[in-house]
């Protein structure tokens, strides 16, 4: 057992740490670190420049673009990303439906559509849940009917996260009204500009716009566009969830907030009286730090245990992953207030979106903390909420 | 960066757990505690024929050279057991003061003792107002000819009772918390002048009261220099933190499985109490905390090598921090979960629970670390 990293890994980090302080643009950093969100323009430009570098889509197999780095130097280079910090990767091609066309899809479609996964040419969205079937995900009812060459889609598919940048959508639907819940359904891909499809924006309580609902009115979806086989749709909707564990504890973009709040909590005032003099504000920072410190080593163990892993076979520890990582996220969201203090009134639209001229009411840096709490209640229920995650360790870890 | 354990790592691991399950369960336990100094002198000569109890020293000593990975494996398997031998007292407490402070001629006369079972070793350290502070030491050491004469009272001394040797802090110069002025004594622990009071704790291990009036200390058994053993006594402390560490992961471990174990057998309203999904909640969120535990635990006994004490502080303070909030969720809760039976003495559950409550209060409850960490500025910098 040597939990430190090998002075290979520590070189790697190094690199990548370098590559990372030398080409990230600093607006799109300076964004980032004050808590914005990063716009389309700015994820193109960034997945651009990492995609000459080769490091757009680098835990992809080597022959489709990937890099051959080790679990650990995947896991050392989503961390510094985070800790830069910069944009991830559009998980929606990068992390979701790129794995599924390259391990399941023609080769026709990985010659379409993987390349300009990784420069980011082509902008996918997700198409799982409805409103009638969100954990329950394999209650889904859109409906794609065969007619000749073609899939006439109908149906409805909810929180589709930036799908108003959309070129592409990536959908579950039934294609066996008949079959039992998960067996009648397909995996297919959908381009959004097809008639027939709209989007419709969702406000979620923050006041932002990220998600969306997209309507499919008799939508004429080519049969080529079929990924696999009809009817095993779910099979590889599993697979893709699977994948999505990497990284999904944020154990990186934590520790890039923490610092943030440190920096802010060492400079924000009561009187003359720095806040991180607090003795309970600092006691409940400190108490994150450790359950992070906690996480960091959970997420390194399964890590470390991906080489004695079954290929594709998710790890169910790594439900731990999601449940913790984001039970911090959340917690740091809420210190976060306590550092802007009545400050985290004011609110004001994010001015990429909507342009601001006026001064700020107070500092300057305080006005995405309370929508961010708002909205990071977001993070234990997608994914699969935390009560899923439950269910999941209860059945496959502790055989209840 | 490697989770595994080394082919040796194994062979012990596979060793002590198997000592474990085939001489300590939980029945057999009971009547070792009924040993004349509550525990079992055979399963102490077991640990011996073992190596367990050489484990740390090293192989010019006459140890095995282990490191902390290889402590932490023992007492992780030790708290499955609910282990009541005085392995903490004598390797790890005593056994880290002989490594960190004592000359290699007294780890020549010492070492092989412990290594060998011979003789058990307490460290008399803890006084009445001390609580968590590791430079409180009232207790006086004064110069006499070569020698000192040791004069106080020490508390809580684990194992104090049984020990053939003591290990006495005690002040040669400065004020009760002063950080300097500390040194360490080894004396016989039935030499004139020692007075021991024995008895037992809530978690059926031992400890007692002693005092010192007038006790000798011939040159030779003085442990390092007289007035600097602050840094050993930390050093030494901080590895125990670990190892304790691991002895409630051990333990959680256990008591969460027999838990789990008991919803899926337990049948009410005519079905296994674990078809309930609030119950599989709460095991699931034991889980969590059994594995958070484990995780942090390898972190500081990784940490426990580290020679910069400040950063090692930190690990342990870290470590304590959430061992405390594990141990006090997974032990209410395996009781819990047992229902009415959970609470009777009979069940394991329950001395798992008392084990790692009193675990949770050594050198520091979660609380007071979490003060201490977040003095020293928390884990990350800004």
């Amino acid at each position: 057992m040597d939990l430190s990293f090998t002075p290979e890994e520590n070189a790697f980090r190094d690199e990548v740490r370098t590559f990372f302080k030398e080409n990230l643009p600093q607006d799109i950093r300076d964004k980032l670190v004050s808590g914005l969100h990063p716009s389309k323009d700015d994820l193109v430009r960034w997945t651009r420049i990492l995609n000459k570098k080769g490091w757009a889509v680098p835990h992809w197999p080597v022959q489709y673009g990937g890099a051959g780095w080790t679990p650990v130097q995947q896991y050392i280079f989503l961390e510094e990303q985070m800790l830069a910090p910069s944009p991830q990767m559009l998980a929606f091609g990068t992390s979701m439906v790129g794995p599924v066309i390259y391990t399941f899809g023609n080769e026709e479609q990985k010659k379409k559509y993987l390349p300009a996964i990784a420069n980011l040419d082509t902008w996918w969205s997700q198409g799982f849940s409805e409103p009638g079937a969100g954990s329950d995900l394999a209650g889904l009812k859109t409906t794609a009917r065969k007619d000749g060459d073609f899939y006439i889609v109908n149906g409805q598919k909810t929180w589709t996260t930036l799908g108003q940048h959309g070129d592409m959508i990536f959908t579950l639907v039934r294609t066996d009204p008949a079959a039992k819940k998960q067996q009648g359904i397909s995996f297919l891909l959908i381009d959004m500009k097809t008639s027939g499809i709209t989007v419709r924006p969702i406000q979620t309580i923050d006041g932002g716009f990220e998600v969306n609902e997209v309507f499919f009115d008799d939508v004429r979806v080519p049969a080529e566009n079929l990924v696999g086989e009809e009817n095993k749709g779910w099979d590889y909707a599993k697979f893709l969830l699977g994948n999505e564990r990497v990284g999904i504890a944020r154990v990186g973009a934590s520790k890039e907030r923490i610092r943030r709040l440190k920096q802010l909590a060492a400079e924000e005032r009561d009187g003359d009286t720095p806040l991180i003099e607090n003795p309970r504000f600092r006691e409940k920072l400190a108490a994150i730090e450790v359950e992070l410190k906690a996480l960091e080593m959970t997420q390194l163990r399964v890590v470390a245990a991906e080489r004695n892993r079954e290929k594709g076979k998710p790890d169910p520890a790594s439900s731990i992953l999601k449940i913790k990582g984001s039970e911090i996220q959340q917690a740091i969201t809420e210190l976060a207030l306590e550092v802007a203090g009545p400050y985290v009134a004011p609110f004001r639209a994010e001015s990429e979106d909507h342009g601001w001229n006026e001064p700020p009411a107070g500092p300057e840096w305080a006005s995405p903390f309370a929508p961010t709490y708002f909205n990071y209640r977001k993070v234990s229920i997608y994914g699969g909420s935390n009560e899923i995650q439950k269910n999941i360790i209860a059945k496959a870890i502790l055989g209840l | 960066m490697d989770f595994d354990l080394n082919e040796e790592q194994r062979m012990l691991k596979d060793s002590v757990d198997r000592l474990i399950a085939d001489k300590y369960d939980f029945e057999q336990r009971k009547a070792y505690l009924k040993g004349e100094n509550g525990y079992s002198t055979d399963i102490w000569s077991q640990f011996a024929e073992l190596g367990l109890l050489a484990l740390p020293f090293a192989e010019a000593d006459g140890g095995f050279g282990g490191g902390p990975v290889e402590t932490m494996i023992v007492m992780e398997s030790f708290g499955r057991g609910l282990v009541v031998e005085p392995y903490f007292a004598t390797v790890v407490l005593s056994g880290g003061l002989l490594r960190h402070a004592a000359s290699a001629a007294q780890r020549a006369t010492f070492v092989p003792m412990i290594a060998g079972g011979e003789k058990i070793f307490a460290f008399a350290h803890g006084e009445r107002l001390a609580r968590y502070n590791l430079a409180h030491v009232e207790t006086k050491a004064t110069k006499d000819g070569d020698g000192y004469v040791l004069n106080g009272e020490k508390s809580l001394v684990l194992n104090g009772d049984s020990a053939d040797f003591l290990i006495v802090s005690a002040r040669v110069s400065g004020a009760t918390r002063d950080r300097s002025g500390i040194g360490l004594f080894l004396i016989d622990a039935k030499a004139p002048g020692v007075t021991r009071r024995g008895y037992s704790n809530q978690d059926a291990t031992r400890s007692a009261e002693v005092s010192f009036a007038d006790v000798k200390v011939e040159a030779a058994h003085v442990l390092g220099q007289p007035g600097d053993a602050i840094d050993a006594i930390e050093r030494v402390t901080d590895e125990a933190i670990a190892a304790l560490c691991a002895e409630a992961v051990g333990g959680m471990a256990e008591s969460h499985r027999q838990t789990v174990e008991y919803l899926k057998t337990r049948k009410q309203f005519g079905v296994t109490i674990g078809s309930f999904q609030a119950l599989q909640h709460r095991a699931v969120e034991m889980f969590v905390m059994v594995e958070q535990a484990r995780s942090i635990t390898m972190y500081a006994t990784m940490m426990a090598a580290e020679i910069d004490a400040r950063e090692r502080a930190r690990a342990m303070s870290a470590a304590k921090v959430q061992i405390g909030k594990s141990v006090r969720f997974v032990g209410q809760q395996s009781v819990q979960l047992h229902g009415g039976v959970g609470v009777t003495y009979e069940l394991a559950v329950g001395h798992y629970f008392k084990r790692n409550t009193m675990i949770d209060m050594m050198y520091g409850d979660g609380d007071h670390h979490l003060t201490r960490l977040s003095n020293m500025g928390g884990l990350i910098a800004a």
